[in-house]
């Protein structure tokens, strides 16, 4: 169970895409993001559309492994669809006592379904195409001109990177405990609520405790290799800005413009719609 | 209470991802009141057959048999399975969590429908039996020593009251004089309570001491099954699956190389001095 | 040249209870003086919580003497001005190979150190290429530390000190949670940097089949060094060890048990070779 999530995990492929500078991908993700929110029509979709799938063809990661990442969010894609389709007011095509459905209902669920599809496909992008050092990399640098109002950047970098080494050896480690408890006796698939709660407790404790020891150990260990913060810290892999990194922001920027031109010219296309009504 | 895996498979991995047998085709009858040392290389699938064997992780196919009762088929009350066999896991003390040791002992029993009366009878007992003082019984077990944490978690399994024991490396990280205590005691319960016993050692000489019968794992199967005596004298098949024989199994045949006529089955210490005096005399 | 001296050593630190009152004060190290020469390989014995772990955290300044003084290369380890001095001359492998790798990427990791030290990027590169081969690693530079072995995690823990161009390395039980081969892996790459590189080699352990090869053996109870010599004569006193809860090699006490019973055998016995040729004499 806890072994099946894929999103953010890294996929090592040799790719023009896991070759570019994590920042480039971090603003291209930001950006592109925004721009499903701001352009929420079907022709700028369909640039958006076409545009990852031409990352994700240079990604040379395996599609079905992409969408491996859609399956955790299942739930959450099928509620917004049933909310849209059901609770959209408009022009109802189908009716059944309190429900009814509206084509407006459909329109939007399709949307939403689009939009959903397109965010979480282009954030596992990043995740899938960049290792998490390289990442937190990017961010730290990145968002270095923050340190200047009293953000602490290279620390905030520093706790992610050990967030995300963590995360595997913690599974695996609750995955064990689990099966100990389980062997005296102790259910964790208690069907009611206060049980079920109660039951995590064996598991919850040594869990808990487990990540402390670790912490200290840590911290131990980075000290007596003469960690002392961010100040005049060199770096093995200094993030520089080569050709492609350049190219693909170009790339990024047309894109953007491609989509503000759409954008304009669709919502004008829909003014005189109305005017010709 | 014999227990016997039949054609026991477990594989890893789902259909999409890289598939890994752990397990392959194993099938033992393991009798009651056995010693038995389990031994293999890390990653040699000792760990999954165990946790099959207590009935954790779902075999791919085969199944095993505990008294007779098939501990995978649908109807079967796993909680019989948890009343007769235990499992103590690497590093047991990392699953301590209850504010109180006796507390923590109590944890087993309870889930398994004992009365508070009895629970509390034999969290006592179990705590009496692996030595531990009176005084520390109300302690946080957070403040034991190393040793004596590992100690107050068997003693949660042996609440129980299992028949069958299985223990993985349960002397990893503890001093020689901590690692005979753990073992002494293992050796205790089987004589003195008939506890079938398996253990996973990866010290070949506590398991040419302790146990009856050895089995050794690689790549998922058993390739060997017999006295110690006997798989002992593998030298260099063991040696090309990772493992070694005891010291003074080697001591034997190096001294029999040059030309002292010493019978080379000795695996423990005493065995090989009567041996060596012997010839010598 | 002696690289480190200490002299009088205490460390004390104070035992509450759940309010926060003293309790007690715990002795963990009680008036150590011991000095190591430049390029030896040293060995630390001792029981759990004899307190050899608590010393060695003070040789490079993570804990600091309650009462007494540790030079390390000159240097007092209560000056803090000299911390990364001191730190960057005795680096410190710990026992958890999880618990100490930082990077997730096997070469990010041995880059640690130097990037904290500020060595340039070229220099970091050469650095992490060199430290990886020496303990054997430079294969698996590109790969998630997730995915190794015990054994090789902590030859990457050792590669991540060494690229920090220490003159002493400090291990705190790095075998303590590893199988046999591990165990060997680690040794080996110790006992070639110690010969090859000159790196002097502190280990800390409770295997005594793994000092037989040191200089010198410091055995640690309760604080106190209770023993010290090299391993022929530490090893021939195998009551004494026994009293401070530690064991020799099997092969050992095979040799000892042997003399005991009358046969003419050196003092100490350290390898099976040394055995067999003296007993075919």
């Amino acid at each position: 169970m806890l072994k099946d999530v894929t999103l953010g995990q890294y996929y090592q492929a040799d790719s023009p895409i896991h070759k570019l500078d994590p920042r480039v991908k971090l603003v291209g993700t930001l950006l592109y993001m925004i721009s499903l929110f701001i352009f929420n029509n079907i022709y700028c979709y369909a640039i958006a559309a076409v545009f990852l799938i031409t990352v994700i063809i240079l990604t040379k990661v395996p599609v079905w492994y992409m969408l491996k990442g859609l399956k955790a969010v299942l739930f959450i894609m099928l509620f917004t669809v049933v909310f849209n389709i059901f609770f959209t007011p408009g022009e109802y095509i189908f009716e059944f006592g309190i429900f009814h459905i509206s084509r407006e209902g459909i329109k939007g669920a399709v949307f939403m379904i689009i939009r959903l599809t397109l965010l979480i496909v282009s954030a596992s992008i990043m995740t899938l195409t960049t290792t998490p050092n390289r990442l937190t990399d990017g961010i730290e640098k990145l968002f270095r001109p923050l340190k200047l109002i009293k953000v602490p950047v290279h620390e905030m970098a520093m706790m992610m990177s050990i967030a995300l080494r963590f995360i595997p050896i913690l599974m695996e480690e609750a995955d064990k405990i689990m099966k100990a408890q389980t062997a005296r006796g102790a259910k964790f698939d208690s069907k009611k609520f206060m049980d079920r709660v109660k039951s995590l407790i064996p598991l919850i404790v040594p869990l808990f405790i487990s990540a402390f020891r670790r912490a200290s150990d840590l911290a131990l260990a980075m000290e007596a290799r003469c960690y002392h913060g961010g100040e005049g810290r060199t770096k093995m892999k200094p993030l520089k800005y080569k050709a492609g990194d350049i190219v693909s922001y170009v790339i990024l920027a047309l894109y953007i413009a491609a989509m503000v031109a759409v954008g304009i010219l669709s919502a004008r296309l829909a003014f005189f719609q109305f005017l010709s009504k | 209470m014999p227990i016997i895996t039949d054609h026991l498979t477990y594989v890893y991995g789902s259909k999409t991802t890289l598939q890994k047998t752990a397990l392959n085709d194993v099938s033992v009858k393991i009798d009651d009141g056995q010693f038995i040392g389990l031994i293999g290389h890390t990653g040699s699938g000792k760990t999954t057959f165990l946790q099959l064997l207590a009935g954790l992780i779902k075999p791919a196919s085969g199944t095993v048999y505990l008294d007779g009762e098939d501990i995978y088929a649908k109807d079967f009350d796993k909680r019989t399975l948890r009343s007769k066999l235990g499992i103590v896991f690497q590093y047991p003390e990392h699953q301590l969590f209850e504010e109180t040791v006796f507390k923590d002992v109590c944890f087993g029993p309870k889930n398994l429908g004992v009365d508070d009366k009895e629970t509390e009878l034999r969290a006592y007992e179990a705590l009496k039996m692996i030595g531990l003082e009176d005084e520390v019984f109300y302690q946080s077990p957070f403040d034991l020593s190393g040793g004596q944490k590992r100690r107050v978690a068997i003693a949660g399994v042996l609440a129980m009251k299992p028949k069958i024991l299985i223990l993985d490396e349960p002397t990893a990280g503890l001093d020689p004089a901590g690692r005979n205590d753990i073992l002494g005691l293992i050796l205790k319960l089987q004589k003195e309570q008939g506890m079938t016993i398996i253990l996973v050692s990866h010290s070949m000489e506590d398991v040419a001491e302790y146990a009856d019968r050895v089995l050794v794992m690689d790549k998922g199967s058993i390739v060997f099954d017999n006295t110690p005596r006997e798989v002992f004298k593998h030298h260099e098949e063991l040696k090309e699956l990772g493992l070694s024989v005891p010291q003074v199994s080697v001591a034997m045949s190096k001294l029999r190389e040059k030309g002292l006529p010493v019978k080379t089955d000795a695996i423990t210490v005493e065995e090989a001095v009567k041996e060596i005096i012997r010839v010598l005399r | 040249m002696r690289f480190i001296k200490a002299e009088k050593v205490t460390f004390e630190y104070i035992r509450r209870d759940e309010d926060g009152n003293v309790e007690g004060i715990n002795r963990a190290v009680d008036s150590v003086s011991l000095d190591v020469k430049e390029g030896d390989f040293i060995s630390i014995l001792g029981a759990n919580g004899s307190g050899k772990s608590t010393f060695a955290k003070h040789l490079n300044s993570i804990l600091l003497p309650t009462e007494g003084t540790v030079w390390v290369d000159g240097m007092d380890t209560k000056d803090e001005e000299k911390i990364l001095d001191i730190r960057m001359a005795t680096g410190m492998v710990f026992q958890n190979p999880d618990n100490q790798i930082i990077g997730q990427v096997v070469e990010e990791d041995v880059a640690f150190g130097p990037e904290n030290m500020g060595v340039p990027t070229q220099e970091i590169i050469e650095r992490v290429e060199e430290s990886l081969k020496t303990v054997g690693m430079l294969d698996y530079r590109k790969d998630s530390p997730n995915k190794l072995s015990g054994g090789q995690k902590q030859r990457v823990s050792i590669a991540g000190v060494l690229a920090m161009h220490p003159k002493c390395i400090v291990l705190d039980e790095p075998t303590a949670m590893l199988d046999p081969v591990g165990r060997k892996e680690v040794i080996r790459a110790l006992r070639a940097l110690n010969d090859v590189e000159k790196i002097t080699i502190i280990l800390i352990t409770h295997y005594m089949e793994e000092t037989i090869y040191s200089d010198k053996i410091f055995v640690m109870n309760k604080g106190k060094i209770a023993m010290e010599g090299t391993p022929r004569e530490i090893f021939s006193r195998v009551e004494e060890l026994e009293e401070y809860k530690l064991e020799v090699p099997q092969i050992t006490k095979l040799a000892y048990e042997l003399k005991k019973q009358g046969l003419r055998l050196p003092d100490c016995v350290l390898t099976v070779k040394e055995l067999a040729d003296a007993l075919s004499r």
